[in-house]
């Protein structure tokens, strides 16, 4: 029923109808509100084009739950008939609507993190142009071994998908490259109270935390008051130190080192221009999701100029969306792999007060990160996806 | 670290006591969980803080919340349980259609960007013991938890409206009887329980601070601790609150795979042996 959809022709001067898949209500709305910013200020810029052409954007609220996600998808593609599609905005919605995307074959620009999306499981209608769960961990971990010099840590996570791929990619870096993991924490992702953990956290040189929403929030401001920070320092994912999460935070977050695709204090001409506009216009610092808007349109821009505009020929486009090499956009320079997952620049920043206002220094580029880091692109694949016990933790202690 | 879990069980289990106290209270007299205890605890936090951007001192503040927290239950309690005549399946499901209701419109008003509570001036800093640390605002709040149990107590055990609302939640039908106005007491309970809650979502927010979903994640717990400790004794409560401060802070390191079981378990078998709860009364 649904395979074979193709949208009808489109007159020329026709708008390109692009479906947005988003989240407008729940604890997860945060995210789509900072991502509709984003898109806005895309769309701004742009004069509402993209690769010469109008632009429609047909959004859909899929309250975050996979089965939304699922019935949405559909709505937009045999329903609303759009070109194409750019969310959903967490990795279970993606993963729920994966192959229904590979049967409508419809291109899909997506930021869900999780591996497997474009590992074991890629999809071929997909795109990621954020980075997948462990790939700015990747970076991290080498970034507390080498240039910290941090030889025993304890790691912090959610227990959830997304918590346990960042943590394994920290780990596997880290002691590759010589450290040692001695401790891993799993708190429930609704965690009232984060002192229990925290007062397992004693004897490591720094914690590797990879908390996401609220919870970076709570666990740093409970790690500083109890008196931790002082001796032992903290390192995160991309969730932790946000630019658009700079506003909840205070001292406790100064000091921080966070691994990120995305940093607000970036020098290129597009995210200078970027953050500008969505600081005159909502009066926000832009973070990963609205740059994640912004980066999208830049990438739909890219492949209509391929493509001539045309948006009929599914494959076409595909292969517009994944001969992207873009240099001049908020996130730095990228391309994607053949698996369709980003290869860009991970951020090392690190949070610092500055008149009076908390803001991120970018301290470390690690340029053109693949989301293999540097291992061979095979025998990563051969092994088991990142979990909560693979890599194996070697050198756990009690 | 022994030693920083025991007082922390305490101090959650005081922030537990003023969050489920006033949904006890609503328990044991009207018969309905308040489904939406969690939204005014959320709501509650962010009033507060609203309060305090303006410029408020914290205490004021809090007691601002309270107050205006009260005037919202009277108003939920007047204008949209009352008309359901006590229908107790409808009256709960009003409460939880509410929760949502409050959980969106905070989404607007204050977006989803978790909202830092400032600590209050003079608790900032970290009370020290041998090499231990301990924040000091944390245990500040064991005291006002202490002394709104007291209050509590008092207004319970020793006041004429304390007497007219155990004679609501032990026969509610006789105490119409005798001439108690039990609807009011109703309006008056509801309030009180609202008070509290928002009163509880400020006080939390130094060391949780105030973010969407905080509404679901805290009425598990008001509920736990309720049926633990029994639904219509503030002492109940009391006790209840503390074992789950301890469970909470004990299991999460004994136990860490099966933190949430440890919560719940003995929810369990407290219902299975002991429906009415430890302190509860069959009535």
């Amino acid at each position: 029923m649904a395979a074979g959809v193709r949208s009808p022709a489109i007159a020329q001067g026709a708008p390109v109808r692009v479906g947005q898949l988003t989240i407008k209500s729940g604890p997860l709305a945060q995210g789509g509100l900072l991502i509709e910013q984003g898109l806005a200020t895309f769309l701004k810029d742009s004069g509402s084009t993209i690769g010469g052409r109008k632009v429609e954007i047909v959004v859909a609220d899929t309250g975050g739950s996979p089965a939304g996600a699922r019935s949405k998808v559909q709505e937009l593609v045999e329903r609303e008939k759009v070109d194409l599609i750019i969310g959903p905005i967490t990795a279970t919605e993606m993963l729920a609507i994966s192959d229904y995307i590979r049967r409508a074959q419809i291109p899909i620009i997506n930021l869900g993190g999780a591996e497997d999306l474009t590992q074991r499981h890629a999809n071929p209608w997909m795109i990621r142009n954020v980075c997948s769960s462990g790939q700015a961990s990747h970076a991290m971990g080498d970034f507390a071994r080498k240039e910290l010099g941090h030889n025993r840590v304890a790691t912090i996570s959610d227990d959830f998908a997304f918590g346990h791929e960042q943590v394994a990619g920290f780990q596997r870096v880290f002691e590759d490259e010589g450290g040692k993991v001695v401790r891993k924490l799993w708190p429930p992702l609704i965690t009232p109270d984060y002192t229990p953990y925290i007062a397992q956290i004693q004897n490591v040189d720094a914690t590797f935390m990879g908390f996401t929403g609220s919870n970076p929030v709570k666990f740093m401001r409970a790690y500083a008051e109890l008196g931790v920070k002082k001796t032992i320092p903290l390192v995160g994912g991309w969730t932790t130190g946000d630019d658009a999460l700079l506003k909840s935070l205070g001292d406790e977050a100064v000091g921080l080192h966070s691994a990120s695709i995305y940093a607000a204090t970036l020098q290129t001409d597009s995210n200078k221009r970027f953050v500008a506009a969505m600081l005159k216009d909502y009066d926000n610092v832009p973070g990963e999701y609205a740059a994640w808007a912004y980066v999208t349109g830049l990438c739909l821009d890219a492949a209509l100029r391929t493509t001539g505009g045309d948006v009929s020929d599914k494959k076409k486009l595909m292969e517009a969306l994944r001969g992207i090499a873009l240099r001049d956009t908020p996130c730095g320079t990228f391309h994607f792999d053949k698996y369709g997952n980003i290869v860009g620049d991970i951020f090392i920043k690190r949070i610092d007060r500055k008149d009076g206002k908390l803001s991120n220094t970018i301290v470390k580029t690690y340029p053109e990160v693949s989301q293999f880091w540097t291992y061979p692109e095979e025998a990563f694949l051969a092994q088991p996806v990142y979990s909560r016990d693979f890599p194996p933790a070697k050198n756990l202690e009690n | 670290m022994w030693f920083i879990l025991t007082i922390n069980s305490v101090t959650l289990g005081g922030l537990l006591f003023l969050l489920s106290a006033g949904f006890s209270l609503i328990f044991g007299l009207m018969r309905i969980p308040n489904l939406t205890h969690g939204s005014f605890f959320m709501l509650g936090g962010y009033l507060g803080v609203t309060l305090i951007r303006f410029g408020l001192n914290f205490w004021i503040a809090a007691i601002l919340t309270a107050l205006i927290m009260a005037a919202i239950g009277v108003t939920v309690e007047r204008l949209l349980l009352r008309p359901l005549g006590g229908n107790a399946m409808q009256q709960v499901l009003l409460t939880l259609g509410l929760s949502f209701i409050i959980a969106d419109l905070s989404l607007m008003i204050w977006t989803g960007d978790p909202v830092r509570v400032p600590t209050p001036p003079g608790l900032e800093g970290t009370a020290s013991l041998f090499a231990l640390q301990f924040p000091l605002y944390r245990l500040a709040v064991v005291g006002i938890a202490v002394i709104i149990a007291v209050g509590l107590w008092l207004m319970i055990e020793r006041t004429r409206l304390g007497a007219m609302i155990r004679a609501g939640v032990d026969d509610a039908p006789m105490a119409r009887v005798v001439g108690i106005r039990v609807s009011a007491l109703f309006s008056v309970v509801f309030a009180l329980g609202a008070a509290l809650a928002g009163f509880a979502g400020l006080m939390a927010g130094p060391y949780l601070s105030i973010y969407p979903g905080l509404d679901s994640e805290m009425l598990p717990l008001a509920l736990i601790v309720v049926i633990l400790g029994g639904t219509n004794s503030l002492l109940g409560a009391l006790v209840g609150s503390f074992i789950i401060g301890f469970l909470f802070n004990f299991g999460q390191v004994l136990f860490p795979n099966l933190a949430y079981v440890i919560l719940f378990l003995p929810m369990l078998v407290i219902l299975m042996f002991r429906p009415q709860g430890l302190f509860g009364r069959l009535t």
